[in-house]
């Protein structure tokens, strides 16, 4: 059947397994490469195999929690939003949550996705402790911090090379409500915003929205959006018997695509002014429930499709923080000379962060979309090379057409995993149109 | 008051397993019985983590019928509602030749669900409180056809047997009721090459199992399969057995 990512670029047709049982597993091992698939929130080719795509949404059972110490253990394929609203009202939440949770914890492993506390708690790969990897060779492997070492720090932003993850245990952290006490701070350029990044080190939760449009003086002018779990007293009076629940959420569709007209650079620029204009106006601190914190695209379904049936692409780097302020404004400058930038780009602090094949790093990261047309996919490579110089990386989970050659040059760390793959054999079994377009 | 169990044999059967988490849903206690319960422990830690409910694993097997006394005797509860998910689709062609074949199919749909649920019956009328048998049947048993009438005498037998015993215990607190799926994306039905859009998600047929269990409805049928099975059961013999098998008039196979 016809697949793809988040982005609907590119589009294969790929055959789709959804295996029930361990040994339906093994059995499409045996018959050739496959690569796993979670909810393919993923935006490119990392979850498409022509030959294989293995669906793992039939392994979603939740299989023990400990209430005293938070561990939770799953299935590889639980989605995430059906963990929160299982623990919530328990007074639990994920440590680490990217901005959607239509994600399987297996692909939140496999990206080691990060949040928008990666400056206090790292990525989601700190918080497990252990989990069940299925190999080339059929054996299912327990990797832990004293087990199968090396197997987990590469399973971990593994994106599904090492082996299809079957189990996974990881720490929750407790919670209060289910509210989020969120300030807002706007920052009148990219200097601006990363001074205010910094001024808020100690906020559990920071990302700024950032207007790819403005420019000049204003260039990188920012929406700092803070959070931290409220606390029940910090509630209205009415809500503090009911910490935990919050108010349904009527979920709007994008039915159809949108015509490619639709997104154009005047729609976009009065976008992103409304939205800077009444983040001014509405900053200071409000109550937000974690849906609308985490989540807001989420309460808009099939949203990909508002650019067109051609897709879109994301472009998502890293750039250490000796050269992000360099770096961004460079980016920045390159997009909105362009006039190609999509509603709205994140811009984020990552804290430090030591893995094998992970994508954070101390620094800052940028991610905006563009439609899929030549003239972005040209930028787009500019924007690689921009990257590039100022000793940035890219992110895989976003990644959907760079180059072998670039991602080389960005990642040091390729050659090594290219090795770990072959070594251990798992080269011939777990490829994905990703791994095969970069030669992982 | 705490609830009474939900009891599911055939605990392993993708409709049964969502007729469980239907009551679980609504803070059932529920008991999986199926041949191989350690294979279900996966699914009992699920449906008790996701639900706060207790969940427990007990090895039955429908053609066992003399241990069926000691089956229920075993149980740590009684339960309160008795669902049975057993049941094979068999070999149509195999049945005709083997009646070794015939009669596993005969005695999976049929005796061996209901020597159960005759017991279960006893049981829980003695028990003085609203309880429920619901017995899955099928629209095959509406009228049989050559892809299958092994299999669907079988149901027609079930659903002939759970009508009766119904109408015994009217009157009494035990409600019993008959539900006849259409097509459902199961074990049972992968592989066949089946009209999608008269496929139901078995999520979708225990929601209205579990509607149908409040309204105590005696007889449950997806509306669409009682319009189809409607047209089927009144087509006259005569041009009925003009339909080869394998042809194109597969509806209703089940
Ligand atoms: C709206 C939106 C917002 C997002 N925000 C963020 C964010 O803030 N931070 C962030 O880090 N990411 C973010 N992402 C990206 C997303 O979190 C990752 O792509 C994640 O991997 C998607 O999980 P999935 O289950 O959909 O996996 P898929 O997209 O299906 O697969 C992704 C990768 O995981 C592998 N994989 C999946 N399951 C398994 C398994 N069982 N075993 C082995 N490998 C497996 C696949 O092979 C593939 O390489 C966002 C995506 C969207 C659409
Ligand atoms: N799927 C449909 O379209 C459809 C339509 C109409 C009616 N139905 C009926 O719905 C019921 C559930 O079926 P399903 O679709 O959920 O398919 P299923 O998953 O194949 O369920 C059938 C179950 O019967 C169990 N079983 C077979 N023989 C048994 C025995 N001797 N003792 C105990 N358990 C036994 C099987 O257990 P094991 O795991 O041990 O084999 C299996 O769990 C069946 O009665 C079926 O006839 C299904």
């Amino acid at each position: 059947m016809k697949l793809s990512g988040w982005g609907r670029y590119p589009q294969a047709d790929c055959v789709v397994l959804r295996p029930r049982a361990i040994k339906d597993l093994k059995d499409a091992l045996a018959q050739g490469p496959v690569i796993a698939r979670g909810m393919g929130r993923a935006y490119g080719d990392s979850a498409l195999n022509k030959r294989a795509t293995i669906d793992m949404a039939r392994f979603n059972h939740m299989l023990a929690f400990d209430p005293v110490s938070g561990l939770l253990t799953v299935e590889a394929g639980v989605v995430l939003g059906d963990i929160i609203e299982v623990f919530l009202p328990r007074g639990w939440f994920p440590p680490v949550t990217p901005g959607t949770k239509f994600v399987t914890v297996g692909g939140m492993i496999a990206a080691d996705v990060h949040g928008k506390n990666h400056h206090k708690h790292g990525s989601f790969g700190n918080f497990v402790e252990w989990l069940d990897v299925l190999g080339p060779d059929g054996e299912i492997r327990r990797c832990a911090r004293a087990e199968n070492n090396d197997l987990l720090a590469y399973t971990i932003g593994g994106m599904g090379l090492t082996g299809i993850i079957l189990r996974v245990a990881f720490r929750m952290q407790p919670v209060a409500t289910a509210w989020i006490r969120q300030e807002t701070r706007p920052a009148a350029n990219l200097a601006a915003a990363m001074a205010a990044f910094d001024a808020a080190d100690e906020w559990t939760y920071s990302v700024a929205w950032i207007d790819c449009l403005s420019r000049g003086d204003q260039l990188g002018r920012s929406l700092l959006l803070l959070g931290e779990h409220a606390r029940e007293d910090e509630l209205d009076a009415e809500r503090r018997g009911t910490p935990f629940s919050t108010p349904r959420k009527r979920k709007l569709n994008v039915p159809l695509d949108a015509p490619t007209w639709a997104l154009n650079k005047w729609s976009v620029r009065a976008f992103n002014q409304l939205f800077y204009r009444n983040g001014v106006r509405a900053s200071g601190q409000s109550l937000v429930d974690w849906e609308s914190y985490f989540y807001p695209l989420d309460g808009v379904g099939n949203w990909n499709r508002i650019y067109g049936r051609r897709g879109f692409a994301q472009f998502q780097c890293v750039i250490p923080l000796a050269n992000s302020q360099a770096g961004i404004s460079a980016l920045l400058r390159e997009i909105s000379g362009s006039g190609q930038g999509s509603f709205l780009a994140v811009l984020k602090r990552f804290g430090r962060q030591d893995s094998r094949f992970s994508f954070p790093m101390a620094g800052y990261t940028l991610a905006l979309d563009f439609p899929v047309n030549p003239t972005t996919l040209s930028l787009l490579e500019k924007l690689d090379q921009i990257t590039i110089e100022h000793g940035g990386r890219f992110y895989l989970a976003k990644d959907a057409r760079m180059k072998r050659g670039t991602m080389e040059q960005a990642d040091d760390r390729t050659a090594a995993f290219r090795t770990m793959r072959e070594k251990t054999g798992v080269a011939p079994a777990f490829t994905s149109m990703q791994s095969d377009r970069l030669s992982l | 008051m705490t609830k009474r169990p939900v009891l599911i044999l055939g605990g392993g059967s993708d409709i049964g397993l969502a007729i469980a988490r239907r009551f679980a849903a609504e803070s059932y206690p529920i008991q999986l019985a199926a041949r191989r319960p350690d294979e279900l422990e996966p699914e009992r830690a699920d449906i008790a983590l996701r639900h706060g409910v207790e969940v427990t694993l007990h090895r039955f097997d429908a053609l066992e019928i003399e241990q069926i006394e000691a089956f229920f005797d075993n149980l740590p509860d009684t339960p309160g509602v008795v669902v049975c998910a057993v049941g094979l689709l068999g070999d149509q062609a195999e049945a005709e030749g083997n009646p070794r074949h015939a009669r596993l199919v005969a005695e999976t749909n049929f005796i061996g669900p209901m020597c159960a649920l005759e017991c279960a019956a006893a049981r829980l009328a003695k028990l003085n409180e609203e309880t429920a048998i619901i017995g899955i049947s099928s629209v095959a048993g509406d009228r049989g056809r050559a892809v299958n009438y092994w299999y669907g005498a079988s149901k027609a037998a079930l659903t002939a047997a759970l009508s009766g015993m119904g109408q015994c215990y009217a009157g009494s607190k035990l409600h019993v009721m008959t539900v006849k799926p259409g097509f459902v994306a199961t074990k049972m039905t992968a592989g066949l090459d089946l009209p999608g859009a008269l496929v139901a998600d078995p999520a979708k047929l225990a929601n209205l199992v579990y509607a149908s269990f409040l309204k105590k409805t005696y007889t449950v049928t997806p509306l669409i399969w009682r319009l189809i099975m409607l047209i089927i059961k009144n087509i006259p013999e005569g041009i009925f057995r003009k339909f080869k098998r394998n042809s194109k008039h597969r509806v209703a196979q089940l």
